[in-house]
């Protein structure tokens, strides 16, 4: 029940945003982190989105753990 | 799909088997770790995880499934308020199928009673709309869902909503964590710790319960990535909380959503399936908004009701047990004909075991 999916944001007026996933667009309430921006990901649960992704963060640590199975 | 694909590249997720089995031969002893999180318990079926990893690396299935640590007497009180003429009860999908101590569900009522709706925010246009009726939400949720059920509360208050109310069975997740890492009978080594829950709560609120954790993701390299680090520590005898979800998870938390629960609700010590009674374990509405409180506005008795007879769901879910081990498990028991709560909710450890790891 805590499931939340990453859904790109397209469009944004005030609280209520557009989001698309796979093509499908959804409403997303961004109330709870209103300093979303058009083109950031967000992790949408319940009709919410409950955080930005962090973009570098992700690259960051990928990287780290792919430099380390490299080795193997 | 972005951030989803990356965690699902079949090379580099067999190379994170090969160094668990390292690693699990240089431990040289079993390692019993909790997946906290229901979705994870889901996703780890899903990937086949358990059935790849040494024998020596057991994986528990912890509390952290809302619908299945939801008290059986919250379903008598929904079911209650249902059969009452004017209420209309709106609810997540999982809820209409959970069991009371008499194995009755929700599922009985008609759909125009029993509405399932996928965010609260609906709940609010449906008592709009039907304001001869009593709307009443059925809030049940850890720390990813409470901010949200929040919000919706507070939506309603402005809108000075008359016909609205909530019953909630909201949950925390550090208090159980703590009685479950000293529980003796069944020593846990670490914690996978719960992704979207640490995204409200931040890496913080783990920090003064001492356990061994890894915040992660859900998808195959996540958990991969969070047990590999989990077993790090088991080696090296450091007992941390670390982050394997950056992209998502932060040491603060977030501080709206924190003020959100702040505002609504209060802690309070609340009944878990299984687990009984934990202090200070759950949050209830403060007095503020007891309009909007269910239990409230309809003047609800509390009481105490056990489980469904023959079911071990309680010992399932502070693994004591898999589910494997309750006779009930796959024979009078199935997804189709749930006993307990734990076979209901898709994210419950006993469904995800029938689907996956039979
Ligand atoms: S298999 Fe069914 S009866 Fe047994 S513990 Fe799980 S939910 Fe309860």
């Amino acid at each position: 029940m805590c499931l939340a999916v990453p859904i790109k944001i397209i469009e944004v007026n005030d609280i209520k945003a557009i989001g698309e996933i796979e093509g499908v667009k959804r409403e997303v309430n961004v109330s709870l982190i209103p300093e979303v921006k058009i083109g950031e990901y967000v992790l949408l649960h319940a009709g919410f989105a409950i955080q930005i992704i962090d973009e570098e963060a992700a690259k960051e640590i990928l990287s780290i753990w792919k430099d380390l199975l490299k080795k193997l | 799909m972005k951030f989803i694909n990356e965690y699902n590249d079949p090379k580099l997720i067999n190379k994170f088997y090969t160094l668990i089995d390292k690693i699990m031969n240089e431990i040289g002893r079993p390692v019993k770790l909790m997946e906290v999180c229901g979705t994870h318990t889901m996703n780890i079926g899903k990937a086949g995880i358990r059935s790849r990893i040494p024998k020596k690396l057991i994986l528990l299935s912890g509390p952290g499934c809302p619908v299945c640590v939801t008290p059986s007497e919250y379903v008598s009180y929904a079911i209650e308020l249902a059969k009452k003429e004017n209420t209309i009860i709106t609810t997540f999908g999982d809820m209409v199928k959970v069991p009371n101590s008499k194995e009755e569900a929700l599922k009985i009522f008609p759909k125009n009673k029993v509405r399932i709706v996928y965010t609260p925010l609906d709940t609010l246009t449906i008592a709009k709309d039907n304001p001869d009726k009593e709307v009443i939400f059925l809030g049940v949720g850890f720390e990813t869902t409470i901010p949200v059920i929040g919000q919706v509360l507070l939506m309603a208050y402005e809108k000075k909503l008359k016909n609205f109310s909530m019953l909630t069975s909201l949950k925390t997740v550090p208090e159980p964590l703590k009685i479950l890492s000293q529980n003796e009978n069944n020593k846990i080594d670490g914690f996978i710790l719960p992704g979207h829950v640490s995204i409200i709560i931040g890496l913080k609120a783990y920090e003064p319960l001492g356990i061994r954790g890894v915040v992660t993701g859900f998808e195959p390299l996540d958990i991969l990535m969070g047990i590999y680090k989990l077993l790090q520590q088991v080696k090296n005898n450091e007992v941390q909380i670390e982050n394997q979800y950056p992209r998502a998870v932060t040491y603060e938390g977030n501080i709206i959503m924190q003020n959100i629960m702040k505002e609504v609700f209060q802690v309070a010590d609340t009944r878990w399936r299984g687990l009984s009674t934990l202090p200070k374990s759950g949050l209830i509405i403060k007095k503020k908004y007891e309009k909007y409180d269910t239990m409230k506005r309809f003047n609800i008795k509390e009481m105490e009701e056990g489980e469904p007879k023959g079911c071990q769901c309680g010992n399932v879910l502070i693994g004591v047990i898999n589910p494997r081990e309750c006779p009930l498990f796959g024979k009078a028991c199935t997804p189709d004909n749930p006993i307990g709560p734990c076979m209901v909710s898709s994210e419950g450890a006993c469904s995800a075991y029938y689907k996956y790891e039979q």
